[in-house]
């Protein structure tokens, strides 16, 4: 009996948080919990690809993290005797998965810790798994998951969804892990291993289940939404040999156009709710270009103003770089250029600062210095698909 | 869970509050007073320091002992008092610390039960 990957994630996904929220609502130990679910999500992961996903896979883990629980918990006798009280089907409280991942991503911990518990609390990753998606060792993903939880116990981290007045700040927190793990699973194409997770999938799906619960909170919806637009032109960015194609030679006819006009939709349901934020910005710059129906015809004009009240809002020096890409478009390389020098310095360490320069100059007649720009470009780049256009380009010209 | 907030001034506060007027020191003060009356119940202890010119070192190093001028850190930052406070959880500890009115940097800690 095979079960594909794909099927096993999306199955362990849709309960290992849950469950995991089931029974920190009801031990009150955030650590003990997770403990118990994590066991079983790795029984479940050792079992089900040799005997079949079973019927009620909620059923399934909930019992072995249970009968885990009875044993592995004889000391506290407190949490035994409501695990031994517990019968399958539990009563859940609707908001036990947000309130848990807000805990997860409590600003208290540090930012490798929250993305890390999100994935194996709420996503139900292993800790392997983890370790192979952000290749990092096993054992350091470990610790940083021990310690994270002895914080979470010792430093009285609560397990309960902010009050109103700290959701703005809290929320944004969730989103910016949200947010990481997705440029993550974008940007490694590591993922061919047997155990290997989709991160891009899982950040989509934690989005998605936000945007269920706070469908009032316009970011939540923004993020979704550039989640959705990056996802639904995904396959038209590598060929068949996994080769990075720029966009004005990508294949639109292979976007989900369905996919983007429901983020279309999604953007314009945060608009109405009257508070814009980066991720609605970034959100609309990215439906510019996935609504085009061809390069030629992006609107460069509009694309510019968005990154201009994004830049208001969050001033970054790499929103200034994309928006000097989008406003050679509009002005002309030269003007772009010089924008792009101006940030020399800031992003000298940035590979698309120095390939961006290079893609200028050529379009201006330097082919000395674009050749230059591209060799540091290529100096400063580990991802082995933006190397190999960074070598196609040097080889070529 | 009892937390001890630990309150530190930077260089640029004190500078600031040096170079601030009698009337606005005063409102300052008021400041600091109404947090300390709204938080009262949560409140067990308080303790202001002197000012950190006041400050004896005592450092024992395999065996020798050594005294110094001057606070343990010679940091930017620079404890000025701890509050310890009775509270439900970290968020409410944090709650607090952010509608502390006066020096800039808190670090909030939980007390051994």
């Amino acid at each position: 009996m095979t079960v594909p990957q794909d099927e096993l994630a999306r199955v362990v996904r849709d309960h290992a948080g849950r469950l995991a929220a089931t029974l920190t609502h009801l031990l009150g130990d955030f650590s003990a919990a997770e403990d118990l679910v994590q066991d079983a999500v790795e029984a479940a992961l050792r079992r089900w690809p040799v005997e079949g996903v079973p019927d009620r896979p909620d059923a399934w883990l909930f019992t072995v993290a249970r009968n885990r629980g009875l044993d592995v918990l004889r000391r506290r006798a407190r949490h035994r005797e409501k695990l031994a009280q517990l019968r399958w089907p539990v009563r859940e409280e609707p908001d036990d998965r947000l309130r848990l991942l807000f805990t997860c991503c409590h600003p208290a911990l540090p930012r490798h810790a929250q993305v890390a518990l999100t994935l194996r609390t709420i996503c139900g990753l292993t800790t392997a798994q983890i370790a192979a998606a952000f290749l990092v060792p096993e054992a350091t993903v470990a610790q940083r998951i021990t310690r994270a939880k002895r914080k979470i116990t010792d430093a009285g981290i609560p397990y309960r969804v902010p009050s109103d007045a700290e959701l703005p700040e809290r929320l944004n927190e969730v989103l910016t892990v949200v947010y990481l793990l997705y440029n993550e699973g974008y940007l490694s194409s590591t993922g061919d291993s047997a155990c290997s997770r989709r991160l891009a999938e899982d950040a989509e799906w934690l989005a998605t289940s936000l945007a269920w619960t706070l469908p009032r909170e316009p970011e939540v919806l923004g993020l979704l939404a550039l989640i959705r637009l990056h996802q639904a032109r995904a396959a038209a960015r590598f060929d068949g040999s996994g080769r990075i194609v720029p966009l004005p030679e990508q294949d639109r006819s292979r976007w989900d156009h369905a996919a983007i006009a429901g983020a279309g939709r999604l953007i314009a349901r945060a608009a109405a709710l009257g508070r814009p934020g980066p991720y609605q910005l970034q959100a609309a710059i990215v439906a510019c270009h996935a609504e085009a129906p061809g390069f030629a015809d992006t609107d460069w004009a509009q694309i510019v103003v968005l990154y201009d009240m994004l830049l208001t809002l969050a001033p970054s020096p790499v929103t200034r770089l994309q928006r000097a890409i989008a406003l050679r478009h509009l002005a002309g390389p030269a003007a772009a250029l010089e924008e792009v020098s101006a940030l020399a310095d800031q992003l000298d360490r940035y590979p698309l600062l120095h390939a961006t320069r290079a893609e200028l100059l050529r379009a201006l007649g330097a082919a000395d210095e674009a050749r230059e720009a591209d060799r540091r470009a290529l100096d400063l780049t580990a991802n082995p698909a933006q190397r190999a256009l960074l070598e196609e380009r040097l080889g070529g010209v | 869970m009892k937390y001890v907030l630990m309150f530190a001034e930077t260089a640029q506060y004190a500078e600031e509050l040096a170079a601030a007027s009698d009337a606005e020191r005063q409102a300052a003060y008021e400041e600091v007073g109404r947090w300390f009356a709204e938080h009262a119940a949560r409140i067990t202890h308080h303790v202001h320091l002197q000012p950190p010119h006041t400050a004896t070192t005592l450092r024992r190093d395999h065996g020798r002992v050594e005294v110094t001028d001057g606070p343990f850190v010679e940091g930017k930052e620079i404890v000025s008092g701890f509050v310890e406070v009775e509270v439900a959880d970290l968020d409410e500890a944090l709650a607090m610390a952010r509608s502390w009115p006066a020096c800039p940097v808190v670090e909030i800690r939980p007390v051994d039960p």
